[in-house]
C-alpha cells in the first residue's frame, strides 16, 4: 500500500511540475515573449548569486559536521607529512576553488542581460594568457616536488632492522605469517596450499618455516616505534592492504609480492585515549574489488609496546605444530579465541 | 569545395541538392521508413539513434544507483519494491551483496561507454560535424550507420548479460583478472562476464568506425572557406575525441581479448600462482597488473573521450549566450592539443598503489598535474568569455554554466589524486569516487545537457520546455554538490569504495547518516532526470514550433539549414565560409553577431 501511495505521490508531483512548465510557455505566449524572458533571466541570474553563498554556508556545515569523525592524527611519521602535504595542498586547491567559483557567479550576475549594455569584444590577449599558463605551472611545479619528496620517503627501501611480516589476501580474510625465532620467512609454494592444514602454502622441507607463526585471524601485531616492512601477496584475486590510520596502501596481487614499510608510533591503547573511543583499533581494509565479500575483508593492527609482543609472541605455537599435533600438544587456547571474532565480520 | 562532389549517392539517400531546386523532382521519392529512421544513412538520424539509445542507457544505469545506494544508504531496511524489479537477486526488498557488485559494475559500463561515450560524441559528433564544417553527410554515411548498429548490438549484448542466471558483471567496471577471469572467483565472472567482454570489443568496433569517420569528415569535407582555424571549437574538440578513441580503444580491445583467452582457451596473459576454489591452477608467469596497463591505456583517454566534447559544446554555448567571442580561440586549441597529448602518458596514475617502480610513478606524476596546466587555461578563458557579456540564462547556458563550476571542482581533486604521495592514502576511497563522478560524470552530463538544449531545436525542429529545463537545472546543480561534496569527506577518512556495508568497521560506521543523507538526495535527482526525459519526448511531439532559422543568434553554419533539413542539409549550394565563428560584434544593421557566411566588409580584418 505504502508503495502505491509512495508512486502515486511521485507521478502526482511530476504532473504538476509539468503543468507549470506547461502554463509558463502559455504566459510567454499573453505577456508577451520578450517581457517574460527579461524576468525569467533577472530571476535566474538572482538564484545564481545566491547559489555562492548558499554554497560557502552548505561548506561550512558540512565542514562542522565531519569536523570530528575524520581520521585521528596519522600513526606514522610518513602519515604525518602526508597530512601537512595535504593540508597544503588543500589550501592551495582551495583558494583557487573560491576565487573561481566566486568570479564564475559574481559575472554571471553583473553580466546578466540587458538592453542597454553593448558587449566588449574581446577575443584575446596574450598577456593574461602568458599569466594564467605560467601561475598553475608555478604551483604544480611546487606540488610534484613536495609530493616527490614524500613518495620517494614512503617508496623508500625499509630500515635493515625493520621487522618483516608478510601478510597474504584471500576471499575474504587476510592471512599474516610471522618469521618466528629464527627470524626468517621460509619458503612458498601456491601449489602446496592446502586449505586444511597448509593455508599459505608453506614448502615443508624448508626448516625456516618449522617456527613460522600464522595467524588466520587477520590480527597483525607490531611494536611501537620499530619500523615493520609488510610482504603483500595474494593467493586467489588482486586484493589491497589499505591502512587509513597510517596512510597507507598497497595492492595484494598474486604473483607479484609488493612491500610497504612503516614506523607505528602510536600504541592502540594511546589511540583509545586520543579518539576518547574505547573501542578504537587500527583496521586493514581492502581496497581493491576482490568479489562478493569484498566489504568484510577485515584485519586488524595491534600496536603494542616491546614487552607486550613479547608476551603475546611467546603464547603463539607455529603453525606447523598447531597442524602437527603429534609433535607438540596444543596448546591452541590463545588461538581459538580471535577466531570468533573474524567471524562476525566474514561473509557467512 | 565543389559542391557536386559531395552528393551522397545511393539508393536510400535523397539528393539534397536536385530535389531543392525542385528541377528534379519526379527523381525524388519518398524513403522507405525503415531505410529513412532504421537503417538511416542520414548523420541527422543517425545521431539522435545515438541520443536516444543514450538517454534509455542513462535511464536504466541511473536507476541501478538508486538501487544500490538504497542499499548504501539503509543497510538495515528492505524495499520489497526492489524485489518487483530484480527478482531474486534482491529477495525479500534486499539486494545480495553479488547482485550490489553487479550493479555498480554495470552502473560503471552503462554510464562511461554507453552514455557518457556512445551517447554523448555519437549524439553530438554526427549531428554537429556535417553540420559545423559545411558538408551534405559524414565521408562515409555507410560506416556512420555500422557505426551505430554495431553500437545498438554492443547494447543488446550488455543488456542480455542483466538477466543471465549467474548474474552480469561483477567485478567492477574496470573487470580487474584475475577476479574476472576466473569462473570460481565471483558469480559475476561467469557467462554475465562473456557477454561484457563481448559487448565491449562490439562497441570498440562502433567506436572506430565512428571516429575514423569523424576524423575523414572534419578533415576533408570542409566547405570553401572552412579554414581549420575557423572551425568551431565543438568541432575541434570532436576532432580530438575521436582521435584519442581510435589511439586507444584497439588497446582496450587486444586487453579484452587476451581476457577472453585467458578465459576460455586456458592461457596465462593476466594469471599466475593462483589457489582458488579449492585447488591451485596451472597458470605461471603471466601478470595482473598487466590488464591494468591494457585497460587505463585507453581507461584514461576515455576520460577526455568524455569530457572534451563537453568542454566544446560548452564553449559554443557560453560564447553565444554571452554574446561574446570565445576568449583565446587558438589558446582553448593549443590546451585541447595539450589534453590529448597528455592523455596517452598518464594511465599509470591509476596504478600508482599495484606496486609499480617508484620512480615510473614520480615520471607519471609529474605528467599528471601537467594536465593542470592546459585545464586551467580553458577555466580562465571560459571566465574570461562571459566578463563583461550580455548573458542570456537558457539551460543551455545554465548548464553550460554548470559544467565550469563542476569542471573546476573536480578538476581541482585531481590534484591530490594525480599526485602519488596524497593518491597512495585516497586510492579507491569515496575521495576517487566523489572526484571522477563530479568530473567526468555530471560534468560531462552537464556539457550533454548543454548540448542537448542547445541543438534541440535544430534536431526536431522544435524547443523544449524552458521552465521544465530551468527546474532540471537547479535541482540537478545543487543535488550534484549535496551528493558528492560530503563524499570527499569521507574519502579523506578512508572510507573505502565498492563495500556493501560499514556497519561492521569501527573506522567507518560512523558514516552511515551521512551515506543517508546521500542517498535520499540521489534518489531525487534521479527523478529530476525523469523530469528532463518527459521534457525531452514530449517536446519532440509538442514542443513550441522553431519560427526562425536561427533562434540562439549562433553565428556558425548550421543556423543556416532549413528548419527541418532533409538528407544533404543545405537547399542549393553549400554556403561559403569567410570569417571564424565567433564575431559576436555589431554588423551594422542592429544584430549582435555576424555568421560565418557574412563575407568581410572592405576594410575589415579577420580575426
Amino acid at each position: 500500500m505504502s508503495v502505491l501511495i509512495t508512486v502515486a505521490l511521485v507521478v502526482l508531483v511530476f504532473i504538476i511540475i509539468y503543468q507549470i512548465g506547461k502554463a509558463s510557455e502559455y504566459s510567454v505566449i499573453l505577456r508577451g515573449e520578450e517581457k517574460v524572458k527579461a524576468q525569467a533571466n533577472r530571476a535566474v541570474a538572482f538564484l545564481l548569486l545566491l547559489l555562492f553563498p548558499l554554497g560557502c554556508w552548505g561548506i561550512w556545515y558540512c565542514n562542522s559536521i565531519f569536523k570530528d569523525r575524520l581520521l585521528p592524527v596519522a600513526a606514522c611519521p610518513t602519515g604525518v607529512n602526508y597530512d601537512s602535504m595535504f593540508n597544503m595542498t588543500v589550501l592551495v586547491t582551495g583558494i583557487v576553488f573560491f576565487l573561481t567559483q566566486f568570479v564564475l557567479f559574481w559575472f554571471c550576475f553583473k553580466y546578466q542581460s540587458t538592453d542597454k549594455r553593448t558587449t566588449f569584444f574581446f577575443a584575446h590577449n596574450n598577456k593574461l594568457e602568458l599569466i594564467w599558463t605560467t601561475i598553475p605551472a608555478i604551483a604544480m611545479a611546487i606540488l610534484v616536488a613536495i609530493g616527490l619528496r614524500n613518495w620517494y620517503d614512503v617508496t623508500s627501501p625499509a630500515p635493515p632492522n625493520a621487522t618483516v611480516i608478510e601478510i597474504m589476501g584471500k576471499q575474504f580474510n587476510w592471512l599474516v605469517r610471522y618469521p618466528g625465532k629464527d627470524n626468517e620467512l621460509g619458503k612458498r609454494d601456491f601449489r602446496k596450499i592446502n586449505d586444511a592444514n597448509n593455508v599459505m602454502g608453506l614448502d615443508w622441507s624448508d626448516p625456516h618455516n618449522m617456527d613460522d607463526i600464522i595467524s588466520q585471524n587477520g590480527e597483525l601485531h607490531v611494536v611501537v616505534n620499530k619500523p615493520v616492512k609488510l610482504l603483500i601477496n595474494s593467493r586467489d584475486v588482486i586484493h589491497d592492504v589499505g591502512l587509513p590510520h597510517f596512510r597507507l596502501k598497497m595492492d595484494a596481487v598474486p604473483g607479484i609480492t609488493t612491500t610497504l614499510w612503516f614506523i607505528p608510533t602510536i600504541t592502540t591503547d594511546s589511540m583509545k585515549i586520543i579518539t576518547k573511543n574505547p573501542d578504537f583499533v587500527y583496521e586493514i581494509s581492502c581496497d581493491q574489488l576482490c568479489g562478493k565479500g569484498h566489504y568484510s575483508m577485515r584485519g586488524t593492527i595491534i600496536v603494542q609496546t616491546q614487552a607486550e609482543y613479547d608476551k603475546w609472541m611467546a603464547s603463539q605455537q607455529s603453525y606447523y605444530a598447531g597442524n602437527n599435533p603429534s609433535a607438540t600438544p596444543a596448546v591452541d587456547t590463545t588461538k581459538a579465541q580471535p577466531k570468533n571474532e573474524v567471524k562476525a565480520v566474514t561473509m557467512k | 569545395m565543389n559542391n557536386e562532389e559531395i552528393i551522397i549517392e545511393g539508393p536510400n539517400v535523397a539528393h539534397g541538392a536536385e530535389s531543392a531546386t525542385d528541377h528534379h523532382g519526379h527523381e525524388h521519392h519518398e524513403q522507405h521508413f525503415i531505410w529513412k529512421y532504421i537503417f538511416s544513412q542520414d548523420h541527422k538520424v543517425i545521431g539522435r539513434q545515438f541520443l536516444v539509445t543514450g538517454i534509455i542507457w542513462a535511464i536504466i544505469g541511473g536507476l541501478f544507483s538508486v538501487f544500490f545506494r538504497l542499499q548504501l544508504g539503509f543497510p538495515d531496511s528492505t524495499f520489497p519494491i526492489m524485489e518487483k524489479f530484480l527478482g531474486d537477486w534482491a529477495k525479500g526488498g534486499k539486494l545480495t551483496p553479488e547482485f550490489y557488485y553487479a550493479l555498480i559494475t554495470m552502473h560503471g559500463t552503462i554510464l562511461v561507454f554507453f552514455v557518457l561515450t556512445a551517447g554523448l560524441s555519437g549524439t553530438f559528433a554526427n549531428i554537429l560535424i556535417p553540420f559545423q564544417v559545411g558538408a551534405r553527410d559524414m565521408a562515409s554515411p555507410f560506416m556512420n550507420m555500422l557505426s551505430y548498429w554495431f553500437f545498438f548490438a554492443a547494447s543488446i549484448c550488455m543488456f542480455t548479460s542483466l538477466f543471465v542466471e549467474t548474474g552480469p558483471a561483477s567485478g567492477g567496471w574496470t573487470t580487474y583478472p584475475p577476479l574476472s577471469a576466473l569462473k570460481e572467483a565471483s558469480l559475476g565472472s561467469g557467462v554475465g562476464m562473456d557477454l561484457w567482454l563481448l559487448g565491449m570489443a562490439l562497441f570498440v568496433v562502433s567506436s572506430l568506425l565512428g571516429g575514423l569517420n569523424y576524423i575523414t569528415t572534419i578533415l576533408n569535407m570542409r566547405t570553401k572557406g572552412m579554414t581549420m582555424t575557423r572551425l568551431p571549437l565543438t568541432v575541434w574538440a570532436l576532432l580530438f575525441t575521436a582521435v584519442l578513441g581510435v589511439l586507444s580503444f584497439p588497446v582496450l580491445f587486444s586487453g579484452v581479448v587476451l581476457l577472453i583467452f585467458d578465459r576460455n582457451f586456458g592461457t596465462s596473459f593476466y594469471l599466475s600462482e593462483i589457489f582458488i576454489g579449492g585447488k591451485a591452477l596451472p597458470h605461471i608467469g603471466g601478470s595482473a597488473i598487466l590488464y591494468q596497463h591494457l585497460f587505463w591505456f585507453l581507461g584514461h583517454p576515455e576520460v577526455y573521450i568524455i569530457m572534451l566534447p563537453g568542454m566544446g559544446m560548452a564553449s559554443e554555448v557560453l560564447s553565444t549566450n554571452s554574446r561574446k567571442p570565445i576568449f583565446g580561440y587558438f589558446a582553448m586549441i593549443i590546451s585541447l592539443v595539450g589534453i590529448t597529448l597528455l592523455a596517452f602518458v598518464v594511465w599509470a596514475h591509476h596504478m600508482f598503489v599495484t606496486g609499480m617502480s617508484p620512480f615510473l610513478g614520480s615520471i607519471f606524476v609529474l605528467l599528471t598535474l601537467l594536465i593542470a596546466v592546459p585545464s586551467a587555461v580553458k577555466v580562465f578563458n571560459w571566465l574570461t568569455t562571459i566578463w563583461r557579456g550580455n548573458i542570456r540564462f537558457n539551460p543551455a547556458m545554465l548548464f553550460a554554466l554548470g559544467f565550469v563550476s563542476l569542471f573546476i571542482s573536480g578538476g581541482l581533486t585531481g590534484i591530490f589524486l594525480g599526485n602519488s604521495a596524497l593518491d597512495i592514502h585516497l586510492h579507491d576511497t569515496y575521495f576517487v569516487v566523489a572526484h571522477f563522478h563530479i568530473v567526468m560524470g555530471v560534468s560531462a552530463f552537464f556539457g550533454m545537457f548543454a548540448g542537448t538544449y542547445h541543438w534541440f531545436p535544430k534536431m526536431f525542429g522544435r524547443f523544449m520546455n524552458n521552465t521544465l529545463g530551468y527546474i532540471h537545472f537547479f535541482i540537478t546543480f545543487i543535488g550534484a554538490y549535496l551528493i558528492f561534496w560530503p563524499m570527499h569527506y569521507e574519502g579523506i577518512a578512508g572510507m573505502p569504495r565498492r563495500y556493501y556495508d560499514y556497519s561492521a568497521w569501527e573506522s567507518f560506521k560512523h558514516f552511515q547518516g551521512v551515506n543517508a543523507f546521500i542517498s535520499i538526495v540521489a534518489i531525487i535527482v534521479f527523478f529530476a532526470q525523469l523530469l528532463f526525459v518527459v521534457n525531452f519526448f514530449t517536446s519532440i511531439w509538442r514542443g513550441r514550433k522553431m519560427t526562425t532559422l536561427n533562434p540562439w543568434g549562433s553565428t556558425t553554419l548550421e543556423w543556416t539549414t532549413p528548419i527541418n533539413p532533409g538528407h544533404g542539409n543545405w537547399v542549393g549550394e553549400i554556403p561559403e565560409v569567410y570569417r571564424w565563428p565567433y564575431d559576436y560584434k555589431d554588423d551594422g544593421h542592429g544584430n549582435d553577431f555576424i555568421p560565418q557566411t557574412t563575407p568581410l566588409r572592405p576594410g575589415e580584418e579577420e580575426h
